[in-house]
């Protein structure tokens, strides 16, 4: 009943949703002002293959600053910092992340030092109880006092502290 | 004509030294003293001669004679006399003659010495020393000679890099040789041990005070390091775990190592092959940081240019390792401990765990840089190992490491029980974690940065508290003043005092790095005139630009900028880039405005346009950096104080060591 007149309005609609979408999607697609500081917090995790040892955002040089250009392009498309540093790696090489991506071989780079200080902690505490078994058991020394109070551990410890040093 | 009698000088040391090494060896090995004085004699007799060819050198760097390859090199006609004669070390040539320079003085110094104390050792010791002299001068006559000539005269020199013409720069690479060069001695005497199988106490004390001096040259080396990077180079940080700072960080480590255990030895006379081991492995680091540096093998914006030497130093590297690992071997059995570990709750234990914590950070460190290496050699791929890395894995450790700064002091020789050092110890953890609640109030965040801080106030707590139950114990026992016993605590007891306070200098040192590392706030802006930028509670208002000529072959660009914190007005800073024309570089040095709490810090960042009323500015907020300094300087007091010598200490220590070794071989 209503439907020859509500066909215009339905149109009308229409186009109000279809614009508002269309204008949303070009908006999204504008590029947008990066600001020095969102391209040095993607620059600081890179370092610049050409230059030695120098983090990207603070490396002087020509190709630098190109590269720095490059990522400002990307920010503003909306790209991640990880996408961004993917992209780079795939061009160039894992060498300009500023430390080893913890997959594959280089998962190495951060294994072995925390796989050295876990078995060195537990061979240092082997070594350190083998040693203490060796000697003759220590007899129990406290067991005359059950709970030493505040005072007489800081009495004892300055006993020991004159002896040491009158040495 | 000069520069032939530089090059011959050269040549005549490189002899002497191999004579120097043969004679002391045979005298050694036929036990003859005359054929010891006349190797002892020739070691000395090499540092006037070595003086005389840098003396040459200076000279032909100030005249500018640019016939000899070295000067043209490093120095060129408009530089200023000050840096022409600093050029002795602006290159590898130059450099090495120079590191032979201090190899030879210390050599020499000790050598004329220690001539009483320790005879039987001398021998041994001398040929050691005479073989890494021969290795150096070797290198400085054969390989690497500064008085090389050029087939044609040049007008001018191409001078000296940029970076190091600077007075911070001027003075980092001395103190580091001196601390690297120092280490030969207290490793030779350990091998004369090994070798005459004389291994008790005797190496130990004889060399420990040329060990606390080189360790405090090298402490200054890599403080200094760290300074100049912040004030002058201007990268906005202070250490960047870059290969070649790290090649002086590592056998600094396992020194400090050392410099612990060698306590366990000297009281209780254990661990004698692990200190040993420790400075071996801290000799050897040091060769192998120098081969770093030098042969370029791994890049560096600190790295000579690529040369002949490197594989030299990976021969002589081999060559040390080996012949130290087969006297250690040979002597095992005669370096059991003489006693036994009574507790792990013990002094002994507590060193004993120092010890693990430095050498963990010293592989993580070593692994990480050397990585690389591995990286291409292997997978054949490139990688990168920078400061994240070390950041991730060494600032647990060192953590670890200054709440057992804090903790051990507590512990006693022998045995202390886990609940005398809880009783002592719960109070200041309480009031640690009452300030850490205060500073979370006071709107501090970050787990990380609030566990470090509950960590470093707790060991400054506990640091502070052994003061002053030293000067109580002195208060009672002999009845003295407050201050008076204070004082008379450090003069007497100068090694577990000056200590101390070292101690204390880490952990203020640790509180200043952990503002920086986790509170540091950073902005970039492009300002024009007028315009302002701020960061925390600062405002920086941009005034103008100009450029002016200034001394050598300088561009400066500096820009004026009004500081305001809390929007009232401060100081005008002046940021500025340098650029030397010939040789195309910039430098950006930077202003500040520090206060005990933070720095404010600007840059003026030269590679993009720079115009009189526009540029880019990096500006940093720095929380408590200057705590950093502070500490380095306190750091640095305690060292000297450790080092100190007092002959009463010296009477009382030889004394005590030998009522150890009489009990020991009862």
């Amino acid at each position: 009943m209503n439907g020859i007149r509500a066909y215009p309005a339905r149109l009308l609609l229409a186009i109000i949703i279809a614009l508002a979408v269309g204008v949303s999607v070009a908006a999204a697609q504008e590029t947008r002002q990066v600001s020095d500081d969102e391209v040095n917090q993607v620059a600081r995790d890179m370092y610049c293959p050409t230059c030695e040892n120098m983090s990207l955002d603070t490396c002087p040089t020509q190709a630098c600053a190109d590269w720095r250009a490059e990522i400002r392009e990307q920010l503003a498309e909306g790209r991640s910092k990880d996408e961004i540093m993917d992209y780079f790696a795939a061009r160039y090489g894992n060498q300009i992340r500023s430390a080893p991506p913890r997959e594959g071989f280089h998962l190495l780079a951060w294994l072995l030092p925390l796989a050295g200080v876990l078995i060195g902690a537990v061979l240092f505490g082997r070594y350190l109880l083998n040693l203490q078994q060796a000697a003759s058991p220590a007899p129990a020394v406290s067991s005359r006092k059950t709970t030493p109070s505040d005072q007489n551990a800081r009495e004892e410890y300055l006993r020991r502290l004159e002896q040491e040093l009158k040495e | 004509m000069t520069a032939d009698i530089g090059f011959i000088i050269v040549y005549i040391a490189f002899a002497v030294s191999i004579y120097a090494g043969i004679a002391a060896f045979l005298g050694g090995r036929q036990n003859n003293p005359r054929l010891v004085e006349s190797a002892r004699n020739a070691i000395i007799i090499i540092f006037p001669l070595i003086t005389v060819a840098c003396l040459i050198l200076i000279y032909a760097l100030v005249r500018g004679d640019f016939s000899i390859e070295y000067v043209w090199r490093v120095s060129s006609r408009d530089m200023p006399t000050y840096l022409k004669v600093t050029a002795l070390w602006g290159g590898q040539a130059g450099s090495l003659l120079f590191w032979n320079l201090i190899l030879a003085g210390y050599t020499a110094a000790a050598m004329a010495r220690k001539w009483d104390q320790e005879r039987p050792l001398m021998p041994y010791a001398l040929a050691v020393i005479a073989v890494v002299q021969i290795f150096f001068l070797g290198l400085s006559a054969l390989v690497e000679n500064p008085f090389t000539l050029l087939p044609a005269v040049p007008p001018d020199g191409q001078g000296l890099n940029p970076l190091l013409r600077h007075p911070g720069m001027i003075i980092h690479p001395p103190l580091l040789y001196l601390g690297f060069t120092g280490l030969t001695i207290p490793y030779a005497f350990a091998m004369s041990a090994l070798i005459n199988g004389k291994l008790d106490d005797g190496w130990i004390r004889t060399t420990r005070r040329w060990t606390l001096v080189t360790w405090l040259f090298l402490s200054l080396g890599l403080i200094l390091g760290g300074r100049w990077a912040y004030d002058v180079l201007g990268w906005g940080g202070y250490w960047d775990w870059d290969p070649v700072e790290n090649a002086s960080l590592i056998p600094w480590l396992t020194a400090t190592a050392f410099l612990h255990s060698v306590m366990i030895q000297e009281k209780r006379g254990m661990f004698k092959m692990w200190n040993m081991f420790l400075i071996i492995l801290t000799f050897c680091l040091m060769v192998y940081g120098t081969f770093i540096v030098r042969s370029g093998v791994i890049s560096s914006v600190h790295s000579f240019a690529q040369s002949a030497v490197g594989p030299l130093f990976f021969g002589f590297i081999a060559i040390i390792s080996i012949f130290s690992a087969y006297w250690l071997h040979k002597r095992r059995h005669d370096l059991a401990s003489e006693n036994k570990l009574d507790s792990l709750l013990s002094r002994e234990a507590a060193f004993l765990l120092n010890n693990f914590l430095i050498l963990a950070i010293m592989l993580a460190t070593f692994w990480g840089t050397n990585f690389p290496i591995i990286s291409e050699l292997f997978v054949n791929e490139k990688i990168t190992v920078g400061a994240p890395f070390y950041e991730q894995v060494n600032g647990p450790l060192f953590a670890a490491l200054v709440l057992l700064m804090g903790v051990a002091p507590l512990t006693m020789w022998y045995r202390t029980s886990a609940q005398r050092i809880g009783m002592m110890a719960r109070w200041p953890a309480l009031a640690a974690l009452l300030f850490v609640i205060l500073l979370y109030a006071l709107g501090i965040r970050g787990w990380g940065a609030l566990l470090g801080l509950w960590i470093v106030t707790f060991s400054a707590i506990l640091t502070i508290l052994e003061f002053w139950r030293g000067t109580q114990a002195r208060m009672r026992s002999k009845g003295e003043m407050p201050w008076t016993a204070f004082g008379a605590l450090m003069a007497r007891n100068r090694r577990r005092y000056g200590g101390y306070w070292i101690h204390m200098g880490v952990i203020i040192m640790a509180f200043g790095i952990i503002g920086v590392e986790f509170f540091q706030q950073e902005t970039q802006i492009r300002l024009s005139s007028g315009e302002s930028a701020s960061v925390g509670n600062y405002t920086m208002v941009f005034n103008s630009i100009r450029r002016y000529p200034g001394p050598d072959d300088l561009l400066i660009t500096e820009a004026s900028a009004d500081v305001y914190y809390r929007d009232r007005f401060v100081k005008t800073i002046y940021p500025r880039t340098e650029f030397y024309t010939r040789s195309g570089q910039p430098m950006t040095i930077p202003d500040t405005r520090s206060t005990i709490t933070e720095d404010f810090y600007v840059r003026l960042l030269p590679w993009e346009e720079t115009t009189t009323t526009s540029g880019l500015f990096r500006l940093y907020l720095n929380p408590l950096i200057n705590w950093v300094w502070a500490g380095a300087f306190i750091f640095i007091i305690g060292t000297m104080i450790a080092a100190w010598p007092d002959p009463q200490e010296e009477k009382i220590k030889i004394a005590a060591s030998r009522r150890a070794v009489a009990v020991a071989e009862r």
